[in-house]
């Protein structure tokens, strides 16, 4: 019973029911994460060529949508098996509710994986024609049908970006958790995905030339600089919402996940920051490679925070 | 037809009798409610109350859980409930995401998302909800908010300022109220807990949310070789695991 001295507007609760955990853990974590990479290189991409010639960057036209696809295979599994009833998942086809952020990403990203797919046959044809195997149809395809790669490409810009950015708004549907805003979050995920993106592709461009190595390293400094930001003003500013402000002050108190914030701040935005911009001025491979991995190392700590964070507050 | 609540908190006393008649009626699964009620202790020793607050799915009019929910497994009757259809949940949780009431839980038999249906079924037999029926002091008043002559409407009528829902600042427009609550009694933020427990420490966690014998790979398996049910054991274990955040739910 109540003994210590308690304020009038306050009252003593006793949870006496189990709450549930955190429903939405590192699974989902992994599928953001996953998907910032396979729309950030296709945003990457475009912007390299059309900034360069294609000769400056030889192994993007075939290696950018192999890793998209991998990155989006990634992605959908991780969705998949996040669901307690995964084969159901035909019903978001079969029984579509077009209000859910939900149904309309599941949608738009089976179509941006059926475009980023061509690009795979076309560019995995183009330059490997004895892979997977001779006589294979689908790169046989590809070959035949180079142009359609120059094509295609608009169209998958375009949907890259509600592709990269519904999960923002599923989170912004997600009523409970005040933490995620809509504006906030879609610029996050845009950040997200040019960070992931330019780390993705800091991997593979060892034979660039430095100008183009250079614009990677460009947007990397201004993705994690603008993420950093975007971040730091939520973390600290939060003021219009009294759940994400109690939440915010039980983290900011050396409550859970505080060191694990800080870890991904310094390590995923800091750093590759300092370290991006000084590889403007001088080209250094590996410190550059070695960016890229903080950058996604520390993307993920940051953002499995921020999923889970909002998560703890009892909502009754 | 627009079907609403009303809870007297004034007449409530805590005796959970609607709880127990929920559970039965909707065979609601051990470690998961439909409906609970919440007590809080008020003031300092000698001079405390107790108070006690009957917490249910509020059938929001504009509910974020049948918005987020991909495939319209919750849905709007034409009388106001908000339904589920559990044959088409796919368990992807965005309702419990979405509820700001924590009103919705994933059932560990079904592993679909379930919640309160205001007894869908009885109301379309003419019958009341089951939670109503067992209320000793008729704390809870159901009926047609459309309906000026209703019980409720004229409750409401009656009571005119002293009316209240959850969380009204969620804009989701709940069709149902409180009389005798205050911000202590429905406002969770407003909660404490006392010797060195606060909202987000030392908190019983369910340590699965829905079947803890449905993990990933069970639930690719299952249709086909099945896999352990949920017993009575399993239950009080995943209901008594006391867990830090640091070791989330699971999932
Ligand atoms: S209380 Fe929650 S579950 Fe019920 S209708 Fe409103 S949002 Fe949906
Ligand atoms: S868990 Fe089921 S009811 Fe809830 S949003 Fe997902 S599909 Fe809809
Ligand atoms: S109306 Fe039915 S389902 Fe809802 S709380 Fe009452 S008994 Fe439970």
């Amino acid at each position: 019973m109540v003994e210590n001295a308690i304020h009038a507007t306050q009252a003593v609760v006793t949870l006496d029911v189990p709450i549930q955990g955190i429903v939405w853990g590192s699974i989902i974590t992994v599928n953001m994460w996953a998907k910032s990479i396979g729309t950030g290189v296709v945003f990457l991409a475009a912007f390299l060529w059309f900034r360069h010639n294609k000769e400056d960057m030889p192994n993007l036209r075939w290696a950018m949508p192999i890793i998209a696809f991998l990155a989006l295979n990634v992605f959908l599994l991780f969705t998949l098996i996040d669901l307690h009833q995964p084969y159901r998942m035909i019903n978001i086809f079969l029984h579509p509710h077009w209000t859910s952020s939900i149904t309309v990403g599941a949608w738009l990203a089976s179509i941006f994986l059926g475009l980023i797919s061509i690009l795979m046959f076309i560019g995995v044809g183009e330059k490997f024609p004895g892979v997977p195997f001779k006589g294979c149809l689908l790169t046989k395809f590809g070959r035949n049908n180079g142009p359609l790669y120059e094509k295609l490409m608009p169209f998958l810009i375009f949907l890259a970006i509600p592709v990269t950015t519904y999960t923002a708004i599923i989170m912004a549907q997600s009523s409970a958790r005040e933490l995620w805003q809509a504006p906030t979050e879609v610029m996050q995920m845009m950040w997200a995905a040019l960070m992931a993106g330019s780390a993705a592709l800091i991997f593979i461009s060892g034979e660039w030339t430095k100008e183009a190595r250079k614009d990677l390293a460009l947007i990397l400094a201004l993705s994690t600089f603008f993420s950093f930001g975007m971040y730091m003003s939520e973390y600290f500013f939060s003021f219009k919402s009294s759940e994400a402000e109690a939440v915010l002050a039980f983290v900011h108190s050396g409550g859970s996940y505080n060191i694990e914030f800080w870890i991904g701040m310094t390590l995923g935005f800091i750093i590759p920051f300092f370290i991006a911009v000084g590889n403007m001025k001088s080209d250094n491979k590996t410190l550059l490679k070695f960016a890229a991995i903080l950058a996604l190392v520390g993307l993920f700590l940051v953002k499995d925070v921020w999923l889970k964070i909002p998560q703890m507050l009892p909502l009754s | 037809m627009k079907l609403g609540f009303l809870v007297d908190l004034n007449l409530c006393m805590g005796c959970k009798g609607c709880e127990i008649a929920c559970k039965v009626e909707n065979e609601v699964p051990l470690s998961t409610w439909r409906l609970r009620v919440k007590y809080i202790d008020l003031g300092t020793f000698p001079d405390t109350r107790r108070s006690f607050t009957p917490l249910r799915c509020n059938h929001c009019e504009s509910a974020p859980c049948e918005r987020i929910c991909p495939v319209s497994a919750l849905h709007y009757l034409e009388n106001g409930i908000v339904n589920i259809d559990s044959a088409r949940c796919i368990g992807c949780a965005g309702c419990m995401m979405a509820c700001p009431y924590g009103a919705i839980y994933m059932d560990p038999e079904t592993n679909t998302a379930d919640k309160c249906t205001y007894c869908a079924h009885r109301i379309e037999s003419g019958m009341m909800p089951a939670c109503v029926v067992a209320c000793p002091v008729e704390a809870n008043i159901f009926g047609d908010l459309e309906d000026d002559h209703s019980n409720i409407s004229l409750y409401i009528m009656e009571h005119k300022g002293a009316v209240q829902v959850r969380k009204p600042e969620k804009h989701t427009n709940p069709h149902h109220y409180y009389v005798g609550g205050g911000n202590q009694t429905l406002n969770p933020l407003a909660h404490q807990r006392i010797e060195g427990y606060n909202l987000f420490n030392n908190i019983t966690h369910l340590d699965h949310v829905g079947d803890k014998n449905h993990g990933i790979l069970d639930r690719f398996l299952a249709p086909f070789v099945g896999h352990d049910t949920p017993d009575n054991v399993s239950f009080i274990e995943s209901a008594t695991s006391e867990e830090s955040h640091e070791q989330e739910g699971g999932h």
